[in-house]
């Protein structure tokens, strides 16, 4: 009997991780959407949001939540990187000289084969999103005139900067075509698929991709366009 | 095109046997007729090779009516050439144009060694077949017809499946070189059906296995292995294949 290391690190097992992960994460960016629409409500409504989810269950449903993240995150990027970059490369070392893709019912694009670079694009845009927004840049929160720490200043300081503006949405749009491909190949990877689905999930990753990226692309919009000085 | 027929350059990839790599090695064929399979063009090419006293291409073929999958060449930058449902045998020069310059380069893969200019060993496919392709329940003699019920859905998807001749061109057109097209077909047919099924979750285990073992890549759902499979065999086998894995994983098989 296969051990269950073998198992879960197999082809297969590295596909049905990247599958599960990716579709928590796909989870999480939806949750995240809807609870960041608040911004468009006005302050008060999203900090007493923010406000709500660091003091649930004593503070402790975010923490919670963030162990969960980062466990996922880890498991998507390792399997992930595994199958497109490391394994990819052991099976082919002498490459074609000339080739062409093969066109007709095959669904490779240019969102398949970016998967990898649009995934490490995120992460970086991740990692300073969390940074600028958790964190503040590393400055201390103020607070707003409920005493809720006023993270919707923050938003609207970050978002006064075009180049910013700019960055997030460019990295939306890199998130759309990452769903574009990363939902359907999702239920494939989870071999949830056949000829039947297939046309539907395909066509739901493209109205997937679109909502998520226009949802996001609206709020640094939004923020930039009604800065309390000016415009 | 002149009555003579056309003029075909061809850039082939020469590699000698025992060698790390090799060359493009550029040849022209002239008179080559529109209803000639891309084989046969290669033959006039070797019968020139040979006259003038140089070497002969290698490349595989057998029944050259695309029903065994021995032949196997990457044509213009396609696996079995840029037609859909094709095997190179069935690659007719009709569809090239008169001074065209073709690109002919071997499939290329890890566990499909090159042996000597565009033939490749692929007996990897028939390891992953050794460790469950088959059924191995004791049937006896050949029972009455009808005594094994098996509904005509699912002999047709099992039929569909078993068209795969193992050429090994999923492989070849994976950007991952992965084998899950050909293992998948095997799966499917074999566990679609009652005496197949009996050993279904070790089946998909051990082929798993051996497919990792021999160096596969894993799959990206690209898809260009439909795209290029001359038998049209469908991704959602690959699904099916997951589905089989993590039944056989689950139970303990
Ligand atoms: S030679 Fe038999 S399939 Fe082409």
């Amino acid at each position: 009997m296969a051990s269950l290391g073998s198992i879960a690190w197999s082809s297969v097992g590295k596909k049905v991780i990247t599958g599960i992960t990716g579709l928590a994460l796909f989870g999480f960016v939806c949750v995240h959407l809807l609870g960041n629409l608040t911004l468009l409500i006005g302050p008060n409504a999203f900090n007493s949001y923010a406000h709500f989810l660091e003091t649930a269950a004593h503070g402790w449903l975010i923490y919670a939540f963030e162990v969960y993240i980062i466990a996922v995150f880890l498991f998507h990027i390792v399997s992930a990187v595994t199958v497109a970059w490391t394994d990819k490369r052991k099976a082919r070392q002498a490459g074609y000289k000339y080739s062409r893709d093969a066109g007709g019912k095959s669904r490779k694009s240019l969102a398949s084969r970016s998967m990898i670079y649009t995934g490490a694009i995120l992460l970086v845009f991740i990692i300073g999103h969390i940074f600028l927004f958790k964190f503040n840049g590393g400055n201390p929160h103020t607070l707003d005139e409920h005493g809720y720490k006023d993270l919707y200043k923050v938003v609207d300081e970050v978002f006064a900067s075009l180049g910013f503006v700019i960055f997030t949405v460019v990295s939306m749009i890199l998130l759309g075509l990452h769903l574009r491909h990363g939902f359907w190949s999702a239920f494939q990877s989870l071999g949830w698929a056949n000829d039947r689905y297939l046309p539907l999930l395909e066509n739901l990753a493209r109205v997937v991709a679109v909502v998520i990226a226009v949802g996001y692309i609206i709020l640094p919009i939004y923020m930039h366009l009604t800065q309390p000085g000016g415009h | 095109m002149s009555d003579k027929g056309m003029t075909i350059h061809l850039k082939i990839w020469r590699q000698a046997r025992g060698a790390k790599t090799g060359k493009f090695v550029d040849y022209t064929v002239q008179n080559i007729q529109p209803a000639m399979s891309f084989l046969e063009m290669l033959d006039i090419l070797n019968e020139d090779l040979v006259k003038k006293g140089e070497e002969a291409v290698e490349f595989d073929s057998d029944c050259r009516e695309g029903i065994c999958g021995t032949c196997g060449l990457v044509i213009k930058g396609t696996a079995h050439g840029p037609h859909a449902a094709t095997t190179t045998c069935e690659v007719r020069m009709r569809g090239f144009k008169d001074g065209e310059t073709i690109t002919v380069e071997p499939f290329r893969a890890g566990p499909f060694p090159v042996i000597k200019d565009l033939v490749v060993d692929r007996t990897a496919f028939d390891r992953i077949q050794q460790q469950g392709g088959y059924v191995s329940a004791n049937v006896g003699s050949a029972p009455d017809g009808n005594a094994v019920p098996v509904s005509k859905y699912y002999a047709d998807k099992a039929m569909d499946v078993a068209s795969c001749i193992g050429c090994g061109a999923c492989v070849a057109a994976c950007p991952n070189a992965s084998a899950s097209l050909f293992v998948s077909a095997k799966i499917s047919q074999l566990s679609r059906l009652p005496q197949g099924g009996l050993e279904r979750g070790r089946r998909a285990l051990a082929m798993v296995a051996q497919m990792d073992q021999e160096g596969f890549g894993d799959c990206s759902n690209h898809g260009e292995c439909e795209a290029v499979c001359p038998k049209e065999i469908s991704i959602e086998n690959i699904a099916l294949m997951r589905r089989e894995y993590m039944r056989g994983a689950l139970k303990g098989d």
